[in-house]
């Protein structure tokens, strides 16, 4: 299906978004994104282990030509220190792209809407493409579209805890207020999860725990990539209305007397 | 020369980054410097000077959701 998702003329074949932490290690790491069909794939920005250097790299495993890198600003807590993350990442030299978290609580990990604006509207002055990871709300929605972010990523629910899209009728209102791209990003617990946002019509779903803390995480990638595929066409499709009372598949006529 | 790197207190013989990467045994091209809060371009790699108690971060890209 060439369906692609467009982001700042960034072509994305997949709508399906792959985190790549908490693996065992980097071989099933990397097949597991694999088995994802994703084309894009979440990376954190840390210091290098200067005592043990046997350590690989992950990106020996995931490699940048074929995948395209967002790094994410992951345990920011205040805006100077997304800021220090994103400069850095871009310093690489692979992505321009941005997935900015500044995160106010320690125990929702639920994002610090004041500094996140600040923060987009920093980075995005900057130059970044700025995707930054929100709560479900409307209205800080909108306000990231205009502060310049190029997509937005509500969560479906906390990070990590698999309770999937906990509030679809706030997602919703966030696909008719926002004219730009709409990902969800955490919540994500299995296949029908990653279905419902897609049904919903979100633009793609990102994912990091449901697969790597599956217990085989290679088939739980390969499930959520058909439950991702399934929940577009749905969309596409165009469902039924949903009805209160029956109404017959079968015809009336011809029934006997 | 007694500097700061990852956190940590080291001495090091190495008066660039360039050179301090290969004496840690670092590949330059998969990594990003920070001294005292301010990022060294990889193309100043070789002509940047350390001096005595800089604080040098040295990052890469890791696992991540």
């Amino acid at each position: 299906m060439n369906d692609p998702l467009i982001i700042r003329e960034i072509e994305f074949k997949s709508r399906l978004w792959v985190g790549t932490g908490k693996y065992k290690d980097f071989e099933e790491t990397a097949r597991a994104v694999e088995a994802s069909g994703a084309d894009v794939v979440t990376v954190a920005v840390r210091r290098v282990n200067i005592i043990d250097r046997s350590k690989e790299n992950l990106l020996d495993y995931i490699d940048p030509k074929k995948y395209k890198i967002l790094p994410n600003t992951a345990g920011c807590y205040t805006v100077e220190e997304a800021l220090r993350y994103a400069r850095l990442a871009r310093e690489a030299g692979i992505s321009d792209m941005v997935k900015l978290e500044v995160i106010g609580d320690e125990k929702t990990l639920f994002p610090d809407v004041c500094g996140l604006l600040k923060a987009t509207e920093i980075l995005a002055k900057e130059g970044f493409i700025v995707l930054p990871y929100t709560n479900d709300d409307p209205v800080t929605a909108k306000r990231l579209v205009d502060a310049g972010a190029a997509a937005v990523m509500p969560l479906g629910a906390p990070i990590g805890s698999g309770l999937g899209i906990r509030n679809p009728y706030n997602i919703k209102i966030i696909l008719e207020m926002v004219k730009l791209p709409v990902i969800v990003d955490a919540g994500v617990g299995t296949a029908s999860d990653v279905s419902i946002a897609m049904e919903l019509g979100c633009d793609a779903v990102l994912v990091n725990t449901a697969i790597a803390g599956a217990k085989d995480p290679v088939m739980m990638a390969t499930a959520l990539k058909h439950a991702c595929i399934a929940g577009r066409l749905a969309y596409k499709a165009g469902r039924i209305p949903k009805k209160l009372y029956a109404s017959a598949s079968s015809p009336i006529e011809g029934m006997l007397s | 020369m007694k500097v700061k790197i990852n956190g940590l207190d080291m001495e090091v013989k190495s008066d660039s980054i360039l050179e301090l990467l290969k004496e840690l045994g670092i590949d330059a091209q998969r990594v990003v410097v920070e001294v005292n809060l301010e990022i060294v371009r990889r193309d100043r790699f070789a002509e940047y000077k350390i001096k005595e108690g800089d604080s040098i971060e040295i990052v890469n890209f890791v696992g991540g959701g």
